[in-house]
């Protein structure tokens, strides 16, 4: 085989196993992320099918926010999202990345109350606090979160407490109320800590959900819930006999 | 001025005016090839995309539709398959790849794999039959071209190892064959482009079979018809003008489709 042979050789083969390499790690890559939607999306999976994938949210958000996703970022490529540790949705009034989206799927109507904008309608996710890792609820006063909520008072508010602890200074807590907070993200952007410890999560995964079993009786209409309940008993029979025989005993 | 020039001008110009609109620099492509807006008003959508998020949706906005239809329009009165070689950015990477295997002799190789040139109207049904059962834009979600578009006009450095792969496909294991055996884009525009107005014209008379033209046409299937009969070339063909350019004895030109033939 000449020189020339080997080289063409070497560069086929070289090129061949990069290019596999790539796919590979693609293929097998396995860090999964949970990332934040633009405002007035729709549900992930409809979203998903909807989405053309054009960007013209990315290129109308004026913060520079939303980013399309690379095969990095484990969500349907080309799809777009946003980080708010980096930089936040600073909810603009006009909405301008919902506007534009041709294919509806940012819908406008979720981010309207009587056919007109309202920004504070949009669910992109809810800000969940990590307690343990709050310097507010180790009594150091800090209140950026608070502070950084665009629903100051609402989304975010501050519960005194008493510090026991020197007994004479007072918790500043900030607590969230997920009815008001749209996940905007501001709170985690404005967060002291190295990882923010408060941060936001979509609303699917950072929520409960009570079900049928309980009522808030105090609350005027709130039996309206169990107009249409499923009463009917779901034990599952075998579940005693279980407990019992498991060993534990 | 040869039209291969102005091809390359023209695929790059609309990369840069997209690349631009992204900027905010200029504001006369917004957007990216799947869905855009042009001169801040128009609206423009990939019928391909649309199309299967129809399908996996059963509702899309009346935008995307308009917007498609305007392109779909555009590629099936105007210039049959256009879209691949005067627009479509994947078209750069396997004309270089075509230009490596010939170059370098790759082309007398053992073949790889061999894939019947049917294979991306296949490819293209199963698609469309996937986003319906799946509910889902099924080719959207894979989209090598969408990939490599994307990467370039926002910038995303992932897209190099695509297109990287892209290249090794066509320069060592298969000729040509993302964008004449695969890609069901490109299967999309042909089938839409049947009855396009503006087609490469066979003057029999002149033609003295020396067969350049089949030497460069990326699908030469559509060059059966040289030097047998006055004809206008399938819809199979880009319309890359690269025959015409090469073609010495002005048998091949661009040209508006009649009915004179046969």
């Amino acid at each position: 085989m000449s020189r020339r042979e080997i080289l063409k050789k070497g560069i086929k083969g070289a090129s061949l196993a990069l290019a596999g390499g790539f796919i590979w790690s693609i293929a097998t890559k396995s860090e999964s992320k949970i990332l934040l939607r633009p405002p007035g999306a729709l549900k992930e999976e409809i979203f998903n099918a909807k989405c053309i994938k054009c960007g013209l949210c990315v290129e109308a958000c004026p913060y520079n926010t939303l980013k399309l996703a690379s095969f990095k970022d484990d969500i349907a490529i080309g799809t777009p999202y946003f980080t708010p540790r980096e930089i936040p949705c600073y909810m603009c009034e006009d909405i301008p990345c919902t506007a534009i989206c041709p294919t509806g799927a940012l819908d406008v109507d979720l981010v309207s109350t009587d056919e007109k904008l309202d920004i504070k309608k949009m669910q992109v996710g809810v800000a969940v606090l990590d307690m343990q890792n709050c310097v507010a609820y180790w009594g150091i006063q800090c209140d950026a979160c608070y502070r950084a909520c665009p629903l100051i008072d609402e989304a975010i508010y501050l519960e005194y407490r008493r510090n026991d602890r020197t007994a004479k200074h007072a918790f500043l807590l900030p607590i969230v109320d997920p009815n008001f907070c749209t996940g905007c993200g501001k709170c985690e952007r404005a967060c002291i800590t190295e990882k923010a410890a408060i941060f936001v999560l979509p609303r699917k995964i950072a929520l409960g959900s009570v079900g049928d079993n309980y009522i808030k009786g105090w609350e005027k209409g709130a039996d309206k819930r169990l107009e249409n309940v499923d009463t009917s008993l779901k034990f599952k029979k075998s579940k005693a006999v279980d407990y019992l025989n498991d060993g534990e005993f | 001025m040869k039209i291969n020039i102005v091809r390359r001008f023209i695929q790059i110009l609309i990369l840069i005016l997209f690349i631009l609109g992204n900027l905010k620099i200029l504001n006369i492509l917004e957007g990216n090839l799947s869905s855009s807006i042009l001169f801040g008003g128009l609206g423009l959508s990939d019928p391909y995309a649309v199309l299967q998020i129809y399908l996996a949706t059963f509702s899309v906005s009346a935008t995307a539709i308009s917007g498609a239809l305007l392109v779909l329009f555009f590629y099936s009165i105007i210039a049959s398959r256009a879209f691949c070689s005067w627009v479509c950015p994947v078209n750069l990477i396997t004309d270089f790849a075509y230009f490596f295997r010939k170059k370098f002799n790759y082309a007398k190789d053992t073949r790889v794999i061999r894939l019947p040139k049917n294979f991306r109207y296949y490819f293209l049904g199963l698609s469309l039959i996937l986003s319906f059962v799946l509910s889902t834009p099924a080719f959207e979600q894979i989209s090598f071209v969408g990939v490599i578009q994307r990467g370039i006009i926002f910038g995303n450095v992932m897209a190099i190892g695509v297109a990287f792969f892209i290249f090794a496909f066509d320069a060592f294991i298969l000729e040509r064959g993302i964008c004449s055996n695969i890609c069901p884009l490109g299967a999309f525009y042909s089938l839409a482009g049947k009855f396009a107005f503006v087609r490469v014209e066979h003057t029999v008379e002149n033609c003295t079979r020396c067969m350049d033209c089949k030497k460069v046409c990326p699908e030469k299937q559509v060059l059966n018809i040289v030097g047998k009969k006055n004809a206008f070339i399938k819809s199979e063909c880009i319309s890359c003008g690269r025959c015409i350019d090469i073609c010495k004895h002005d048998a091949l030109n661009f040209s508006i489709r009649h009915n004179k033939e046969n």
